[in-house]
């Protein structure tokens, strides 16, 4: 089966000295779902952003269901909008209401009616949970309830792929579990994800494949519980040792 | 609320919105546990009023008062006009500058830049003269056209362009407000850049820009007193002309100032209206 996503040697460097990504191979067939963890710095967020070119890679490239971002003249705008992409601050657009941010690109990117937007809206909002707060604007809504309608954002468009980068980070610790749940629908619903996270429970019962990234490169791989018991590079068993202490 | 500096070139407006007598703001009342009432109560408000209060009974039954009020008002009508043409041309410039001036285009960028550089490194009145006297004729005449553009317009259209400077720094302070993730956002789920900065950048830029936009409406209303030396009938042109007639002076400039500090104060307790509507869903972005 042909990759969804298929990476090939992406390097990014930011100004003369930052060589955040240097080298990474990366393919996640369809339906699976892949979690990248790493220290900090250590290029995870952004060998995601990259994906959704969102941060334009110096050099290597990057197809998404057999398209090539980086060659001249591809249609990013097209892409992305088959590239879900949930962000670690939510990135709701505060001045419209949680209906409009969840239709918006539906109407403008692919050429929806309000009704049929409002009604794939509505679904959308209904998978996640809170279809009641369709009219509500976003600082109105907790932590958890705005990740949840950024996650319909995208869902919305009908992605190949959807791309979380550390989607629970900034939420309060009771809220983690709410949008977590919706990941894990995803996954069992057969979305392609590629998940940054700290949240290794989310990776032993949704992740295929655990990649672990230091300075740049992927240091080792493999399914969640050989990568937190069996790893045999010392970084990513010291990495491990750090963040399943308790 | 974000805060920018006046980019007015009179710094602080007179009535500054950071210190309307609204005492529930908890910076102002909260500098320690002890703040008394008279601290944080607004005496400027009362001091103001009061001079209001004392110009407007000598307008209305000192007879020199107000014969001279009679005689500046009828510039009333041109100095809205003036003032009202000059906003709306350049909010419309300066937003194009503003657009230009956060461009990735290097040409676009700087152009804006050296017009906005230009405008602010040179006195109004100065620019006043040079656009009216310099710049109208001479376009004109290397057109082949002759010069029919009436002296009000020039004087309109060179508050505009001076303005369109000042304003474009505020829709750019304000367009930068908005928060690098919300761009990113939008072109995640696949708006172009265009319809990011159509649909999700302008409309929170817009609620940002809005005070000290209106602070600006305000300098615009001041400044219409500086086309008078173009020789348009405005109120400030009415009261040099009775004033230098009559040589009453004293009666001349303080119904003059009565006028335009009546104005003043008017548009400021408005613009807090139109900002108490605005601000109830502009916060608490993420």
């Amino acid at each position: 089966m042909a990759s969804m996503i298929s990476v090939r040697d992406l390097h990014k460097t930011f100004g003369k000295d930052i060589h955040a990504v240097r080298g990474v191979d990366l393919d996640v067939d369809e339906g699976e779902v892949v979690v990248i963890v790493g220290p900090s710095g250590s290029g995870k967020s952004t060998v995601l952003r990259c994906l959704n070119m969102l941060e334009t890679p110096t050099f290597g490239t990057i197809e998404i269901d057999g398209v090539d971002l980086t060659a001249s003249g591809a249609d990013l705008d097209l892409m992305r909008a088959e590239v879900g992409m949930v962000f670690q601050q939510f990135n709701l657009f505060p001045h419209l209401t949680v209906l409009d941010n969840v239709t918006l690109a539906q109407r403008k990117v692919r050429g929806r009616s309000k009704a049929d937007a409002n009604a794939e809206a509505m679904r959308q909002l209904t998978r996640v949970g809170i279809p009641e707060k369709a009219g509500a604007y976003p600082k109105q809504l907790s932590g958890g309830q705005k990740q949840r309608v950024a996650i319909a954002r995208s869902l919305a468009m009908g992605p190949k792929v959807m791309l979380f980068d550390e989607p629970t980070s900034a939420l309060d610790p009771e809220m983690v579990k709410e949008v977590l749940d919706v990941m894990l629908e995803l996954a069992a619903a057969g979305m392609t994800m590629a998940v940054v996270t700290h949240e290794m429970g989310f990776a032993r019962a949704a992740a295929d494949r655990v990649i672990f990234i230091d300075e740049g490169l992927f240091v080792e791989q493999g399914p969640p519980d050989e990568m937190f018991d069996r790893a045999t590079e010392q970084r990513t068993i010291d990495f491990f040792d750090k963040i399943l202490a308790h | 609320m974000p805060q920018f500096a006046t980019a007015g070139p009179h710094g602080a407006e007179p009535f500054d919105h950071d210190h309307r007598p609204d005492t529930s703001a908890p910076r102002w009342g909260s500098r320690n546990d002890t703040t008394a009432w008279y601290d944080t109560f607004p005496w400027w408000a009362i001091v103001v009023g009061l001079i209001l209060a004392w110009l407007a009974a000598l307008v209305i039954w000192d007879a020199g008062y107000n014969r001279a009020f009679d005689r500046i008002i009828p510039g009333l009508w041109l100095t809205i006009r003036a003032t009202l043409w000059s906003f709306a041309i350049s909010c419309v410039v300066g937003l194009f500058v503003a657009l230009a001036r956060t461009s990735r285009n290097t040409v676009a960028r700087n152009v804006a830049r050296s017009y906005i550089e230009l405008i602010r490194g040179i006195p109004i009145l100065v620019l006043i003269f040079t656009f009216a006297l310099v710049v109208v004729p001479e376009a004109s005449a290397a057109l082949g056209q002759p010069n029919r553009i009436s002296t009000e317009w020039r004087a309109i259209l060179a508050l505009s362009i001076i303005y369109a400077g000042y304003i474009a720094e505020i829709f750019r302070a304000g367009i930068q407000s908005v928060d690098r993730g919300q761009i990113e956002a939008g072109r995640s789920i696949g708006l172009s850049r265009r319809q990011t900065t159509q649909a999700i950048v302008l409309p929170q830029a817009f609620r940002a820009v809005v005070p000290p936009l209106g602070n600006d409406f305000i300098a615009i209303l001041k400044d219409t007193s500086l086309l008078s030396v173009l020789g348009v009938l405005d109120l400030t042109q009415r009261a040099r002309q009775y004033s230098s007639g009559s040589f009453k002076f004293r009666d001349s400039y303080l119904a003059l100032a009565f006028i335009y500090l009546s104005l003043t104060v008017i548009l400021s307790l408005l613009l807090q209206v139109v900002e108490r509507r605005l601000s109830p869903d502009r916060e608490g972005a993420h």
